[in-house]
């Protein structure tokens, strides 16, 4: 029930976005985030864009963890 | 998909699993409250990665599962008033109440129908001027906005038929309840969409009086694999606290906005939970200042004692006490297509995601 699926704005119009997921389009209210413009991720929920994904935070906790697996001496599963 | 795709890759599975088993020395428990979160541990098999030491257990998350039989029951009795028609999330239409359920209502002429989001009915309630629209209004604080939205505007367009019956709760009380019923928890995995509304202060008495890890999660395996990691590593080394891993869409703030509307349509009270009994201040109501909007102050409907089913022991699992194998009913007599409780029903109840992945 709390799911939300990350999704792109494709284009905004006053209070709803166009939002892909997989190139298959949706409409997201933006009445609780209404400072997004084309090209930003936000969180989908029932209709309502919830929140942003943040693109820095994103990328940062997949280069600690990367960087952390690179360093490991016996690296398996590659 | 992005964000999704980079948080399924099999390697840093796998690495953040031997870091964990490095790290862990003491036996813990750690509580995964959100239903969401139930659904990928079981989807993704993350209890394989863990060390023996770790140990999940299932909580109340779940907003059809804990959604009370009286709630149903309701649900039920708006649902036969001539000129209602129910507009609700999915899962909910199966629950069996005490003696029927919205489907069965549906098979005998009801007008109930399932909407993706809460402004489609709106949309139902403006094409249908002569009906009353009764939205079913269930989920945590993720959820609640979107109702708490929805009002908001028909109160804006002078909507007079539309109405929402709250079954809306919130998650501290409940967390809280387990811990003062002395459930052995020692760490929360914590709902990450229910915290990007609220922000992380609704933790705070958690981890700082009853001392409890707290880490707010991501929905993917690497996300609660690292969640998991952050909490052994606080337990490990005495030092709980509010942590967020999923840093990507949760701020300590919240969001302000879905915040406010939440406080201009909703007050707490007292709530009942399937399996777990009233909760103080646990539930939404809505504010007298909106009561035009209440179903429950504009119908006048009675329900008898509810019955909840013979044999079921959803209550006992929504407390993280029992797991679905321990329940005689699992698999035979209740499952996902006949369902006996609650749990079975939602496709993020325990009862449900076990007889998927595990039978
Ligand atoms: S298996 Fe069915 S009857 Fe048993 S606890 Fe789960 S929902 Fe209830």
């Amino acid at each position: 029930m709390c799911l939300a699926i990350p999704a792109k704005v494709i284009s905004v119009n006053e209070y709803t976005a166009l939002v892909t997921i997989e190139d298959v389009e949706y409409t997201a209210s933006l009445l609780m985030l209404p400072d997004v413009v084309p090209g930003d991720y936000i969180m989908l929920h029932a209709g309502f864009a919830i929140e942003k994904v943040d693109p820095e935070f994103a990328a940062e906790t997949l280069r600690l963890l990367q960087e952390e697996e690179s360093a490991r001496p016996n690296r398996i599963g590659q | 998909m992005k964000y999704v795709d980079e948080y399924r890759k099999k390697d840093l599975i796998i690495s953040v699993s031997e870091k964990l088993k490095a790290v862990s020395k003491k036996e813990i428990v750690l509580m995964e409250v959100c239903g969401g979160h139930t659904m990928a541990i079981q989807r993704f098999g993350l209890h394989s990665l863990l060390p023996h030491t770790v140990r999940l257990i299932s909580g109340p998350g779940c907003p059809v599962c804990v959604s009370s039989q009286h709630f149903i029951d309701m649900a039920m009795a708006y649902s036969k008033i001539p000129g209602v028609i129910i507009a609700t999330y999915g899962d909910l239409i199966r629950v069996p109440g005490s003696t029927t359920s919205l489907e069965k209502e549906r098979a005998n002429g009801s007008d109930v129908r399932i909407v993706y989001s809460v402004l489609e009915s709106l949309e139902i309630a403006k094409n249908n001027p002569e009906k009353k629209i009764v939205f079913l209004g269930i989920g945590f604080e993720t959820t609640a906005p979107l109702t708490a939205a929805a009002i908001l505007e028909a109160k804006k367009e002078n909507l007079e038929n539309f109405f929402v019956l709250s079954a809306h709760k919130v998650m501290p009380p409940v967390m809280k309840a387990l811990v003062a019923e002395g459930v052995k928890i020692d760490g929360f995995i914590a709902p990450g969409h229910v915290t990007a509304i609220t922000g992380t202060a609704i933790y705070n008495e958690l981890a700082e009086v009853c001392g409890l890890g707290v880490v707010v999660s991501g929905f993917e395996p690497v996300d609660m694999m690292q969640a998991i990691l952050m909490l052994t590593m606080q337990i490990e080394a005495g030092t709980p606290k509010v942590e967020i891993q999923y840093q990507r869409v949760v701020h300590n703030e919240g969001n302000k906005i879905a915040q406010q509307m939440l406080e201009d349509v909703f007050e707490l009270r007292d709530d009942r939970w399937r399996g777990l009994g009233v909760i103080p201040k646990s539930g939404l109501g809505i504010r007298k200042e909106l009561s035009s909007f209440d179903a429950e102050k504009k119908f006048n409907v009675e329900v008898p004692e509810s019955t909840e089913p013979k044999g079921c022991i959803c209550g006992q699992i929504l407390r993280g006490l029992k797991t679905p194998v321990d329940c005689g009913l699992f698999g035979k007599k209740c499952t996902p297509t006949d369902p006996i409780g609650a749990c079975m029903v939602s496709g993020e109840g325990t009862c449900a995601t076990y007889y998927k992945y595990r039978v």
